[in-house]
């Protein structure tokens, strides 16, 4: 066979890829990129202030307010810290799951969103095996959207909460971690909350740390390793998304069948370190990943070599990142990504990122609620679609 | 029939080389007489159609459509999918065998054909190449020939099996038919329980889908071609549909430079679009094979502007709104494109990047003739069927998918501007779109 020859390259003019019309909705909350800068810091700071209000005013926040949880995969967490949440707040909730009866058999996604809406649904909640599929919700419902997971897509609280989990262990000044839970130094930007107007007094008199706003450089000089099935993840596509808009570098750790080397395309600050005990030596906070099984299909994967090389053990552990935080979006499978002693640990925030979210939750539950829709109309186009055109 | 006189046109037909002001009369569905402007004399009873101003070509032939007749009228008729042809300047469209049951017999191919279906313009069957479209068994191709299938084809799907490729370009050539492959491993993009989604790439791991790879298209031409060289003596004719990357390309390119028979299609979406236009899930850009990269859609430019491109052609394939309006993974494959592939190519392949006229209409009509066996059509030589577009090249208009012809609206390039706008299209001498009188 001759070579090919390389074609000349002509200078073309090529169609534009349009802007996207998403989010309809502010309230919505689609994937993580959506979030500016200031509206992470706000949020977070919102987190604060709700988790430490008394908790009868807090449940005025959204009273009566009408939330659907539409829930197309099992999830306990998710959807305990959602309602939780929507509780808290005074917001009634109502869970619709193809688990019950509730999704009629073949109604589409956007039929069912259609009735939630004329039952009164003013948010959703929603979690899906597809990737994109709030998208499809948010276009045809126009409601405020929030993405519980969507396939292997993004699961925007998970990484809100985990970098609330990071910022709690996190001092700026210094820009060191602790293991210990310095409930003040998550970030506080509102400054009514500082000074004490909604949180209790010792708050606004914590010597601590704060974080004002997260800015370019919060996280500057910060590795954090994600081990495991990278490729299935929508908590690795979420979180990767955003801790480098933070300034720190994400090491993706794992075997090529788990983790493409594009995957390392996918943003800024994100490269790949196949040797975990490399990747641990690097840093500061490791967040393990279970196996999607259910998402493997034809894949291959030998578990005993997997875990040969992958397993984050308490030797590990002790030689390349003795004081690295340990995360885990959950359900951890003990014994195969993760050993018991090092879920059980004291480097293990596991069950503290669990509170976290809840906190995250309510925040992101006011947002959807009190944001004003960018539709003032409110009508429905013609045809909504998912078409990803005005 | 009554004769047809177009007067004041500028007749653009590269396959007779004519590039001029001419008047054309057209008699009974044939071209009767090409004379320089005003030389015609119109007997009583002739229609004449004032062309001042505008371009006369030969009827657009677009090499790879779906009707969906039988079976899935939901989305298209042969009736709705040819006026959608005749709107976008086409006077003949040959039909894929995937509809339900699919057009595998003599019977189906020839009741594709039937007056009763109202076509607008003229319908070329391709046959089924296997029973069934299963890949298995090749039908008798002599009969679907002379039954008036232009070229048989399991699109949709491919021909898999070596064997049964082997078999199929063998009967093919034996019976003067090409065989068109839709090249696609489906070894390695339909694994159960992960179908691929999209476009294997950095955009489809950032959407969480799945990816189709190039060498899925790739190894599948490949390998048909390494066929045709073994079967060099039979002269058989491969022609691969909506070729979509670069490696699959430079193979034929590199098997027509060693004389084989091996022809290959680009469609509009996949020469202008890119994985990037998916966008959040846009289920219009969900197409197979799928939008491309930016460096392979880069190839395929420059292979339509060298000329490694035989033809364009639409695949136009129509679904319904509620088909389309669902999780972009359940999503039906398919972009309809008969009434923006005149309007695509002028804008960018003739305006932007400076294609001439004649070699772009040529993709769009004396090519496929030619690939398809299509006597006396593609052409407006005297003699030749009376299929003609009339169009000003010089109109731009905003394409809107639910103003137009066909019955299903899937299509990306709803809002986009078009340029060239057909004023008649003229079937075998007959009028089949008129923008006039068009509702
Ligand atoms: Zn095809």
């Amino acid at each position: 066979m001759t070579p090919t020859a390389t074609p000349t390259r002509r200078q073309l003019h090529l169609p534009p890829v349009p802007a996207s019309p998403f989010p309809y909705h502010r309230g919505s909350l689609l994937s993580i990129q959506d979030l500016t800068l200031e509206d992470l810091s706000h949020l977070l700071a919102r987190a604060t202030a709700l988790e430490n209000q008394d908790p009868l005013p807090r449940a005025r926040t959204l009273a009566h307010r009408r939330i659907a949880l539409l829930f197309y995969e099992s999830s306990t967490r998710t959807r305990t810290s959602f309602e939780l949440a929507a509780k808290s707040l005074g917001a009634d909730t109502a869970l619709v799951s193809n688990l019950s009866s509730s999704i009629e058999k073949g109604e589409s996604l956007k039929d069912t969103g259609l009735t939630l809406r004329a039952l009164g649904a003013e948010a959703i909640i929603l979690r899906h095996n597809c990737s994109g599929a709030p998208w499809l919700l948010e276009a045809a419902t126009r409601l405020p959207v929030l993405n519980a997971g969507d396939g292997m897509h993004a699961h925007p609280t998970q990484a809100l909460l985990d970098l609330r989990t990071i910022l709690a262990h996190f001092d700026p000044a210094t820009k060191t971690f602790h293991l210990e839970y310095d409930k003040n130094s998550v970030i506080l930007s509102d400054r009514s909350a500082a000074q004490g107007v909604e949180g209790p007094a010792s708050l606004s008199s914590s010597p601590a740390p704060v974080i004002d706003q997260l800015t370019p450089e919060t996280l500057s000089g910060v590795t954090v390793a994600i081990v495991g099935d990278i490729l299935h993840s929508r908590v690795a596509r979420s979180n990767m998304l955003l801790l480098p808009r933070l300034g720190a570098r994400v090491l993706l750790c794992g075997p090529p069948q788990l983790l493409p080397e594009l995957a390392a395309a996918a943003g800024p600050g994100i490269s790949i370190e196949r040797n975990l005990e490399a990747a641990l030596g690097q840093s500061q906070a490791v967040m393990m990943l279970r196996i999607q099984a259910e998402r493997l299909a034809g894949l291959q994967l030998e578990l005993e070599e997997y875990k040969a090389a992958y397993q984050l053990t308490g030797q590990r552990l002790a030689a390349y990142a003795p004081s690295a935080l340990v995360l885990h979006p959950g359900p951890i499978i003990r014994g195969l990504e993760i050993t018991a002693g090092v879920a059980d640990g004291p480097q293990s925030l596991i069950l503290e990122q669990v509170r976290h979210g809840v906190a995250i939750r309510m925040a992101v539950l006011e947002r959807a609620l009190t944001a004003s829709s960018e539709n003032s109309t409110g009508t429905l186009p013609a045809t909504a679609g998912n078409g990803g055109r005005a | 029939m009554t004769a047809l006189i177009i007067r004041g046109g500028h007749l653009v037909d590269p396959a007779a080389g004519i590039d001029a002001l001419k008047d054309i009369l057209l008699k009974e569905g044939r071209v009767a007489e090409i004379a320089a402007p005003g030389k015609l004399k119109s007997a009583n009873g002739t229609q004449v159609l004032d062309a001042t101003g505008l371009t006369v070509a030969p009827g657009l032939i677009d090499m790879h459509v779906h009707l969906r007749e039988p079976g899935q009228t939901h989305k298209e008729t042969i009736a709705t999918g040819t006026a959608a042809a005749a709107a976008g300047g086409f006077t003949a469209v040959a039909a894929m065998p995937n509809t339900r049951p699919p057009n595998d017999s003599p019977e189906a191919t020839r009741w594709m054909q039937a007056a009763d279906r109202n076509a607008s313009v003229r319908v070329f069957p391709i046959a089924a190449a296997t029973r069934g479209l299963k890949g298995e068994t090749i039908n008798d191709y002599a009969a679907l020939k002379s039954a008036g299938a232009v070229a048989v084809s399991d699109d949709g799907l491919p021909i898999l099996k070596e064997s049964v490729m082997r078999e199929a370009l063998t009967a093919a050539a034996r019976a003067g038919l090409a065989v068109i492959q839709h090249a696609e491993d489906t070894r390695l993009t339909q694994i159960p329980g992960m179908t691929a989604a999209m476009n294997a790439g950095p955009v489809a791991f950032k959407l969480g889908l799945r990816g189709w790879p190039n060498e899925a298209e790739s190894s599948i031409v490949e390998r048909d071609i390494r066929l045709v060289t073994s079967l060099r003596e039979a002269r058989p004719h491969l022609h691969v549909a909506h070729i979509s990357t670069a490696a699959a390309l430079n193979a034929v390119r590199q098997a027509r430079r060693s004389g084989l028979r091996v022809t290959c299609e680009v469609t509009p979406h996949h020469f202008l679009l890119t994985d990037e236009h998916v966008g959040l899930y846009d289920t219009h850009a969900k197409v197979c094979p799928p939008l491309r990269s930016a460096a392979d859609r880069e190839a395929l430019i420059e292979a339509i502007l060298d000329g490694v491109v035989d033809a364009i052609a639409t695949d136009h394939a129509p679904h319904a709104v509620h088909e389309k309006e669902v999780e972009f993974d359940l999503a039906p494959n398919g972009i309809i494109g008969l009434e923006t592939a005149l309007g695509l190519s002028l804008r960018w392949l003739h305006r932007e990047w400076k294609m001439p006229l004649g070699r772009v209409l040529s993709l769009l009509s004396a090519q496929p003739a030619a690939l398809l066996n299509l006597k006396g059509r593609g052409t407006l030589a005297v003699g030749s069927f009376a299929d003609l577009v009339v169009f000003d090249p010089k109109a731009e208009w905003t394409y809107r998918a639910h103003e137009g012809k066909s019955k299903s609206h899937n299509s990306p390039f709803d809002g986009w501007t078009m340029q060239g706008k057909v004023r008649w299209t003229i079937s075998e001498g007959r009028i089949a779109y008129d923008a006039e009188s068009a509702g």
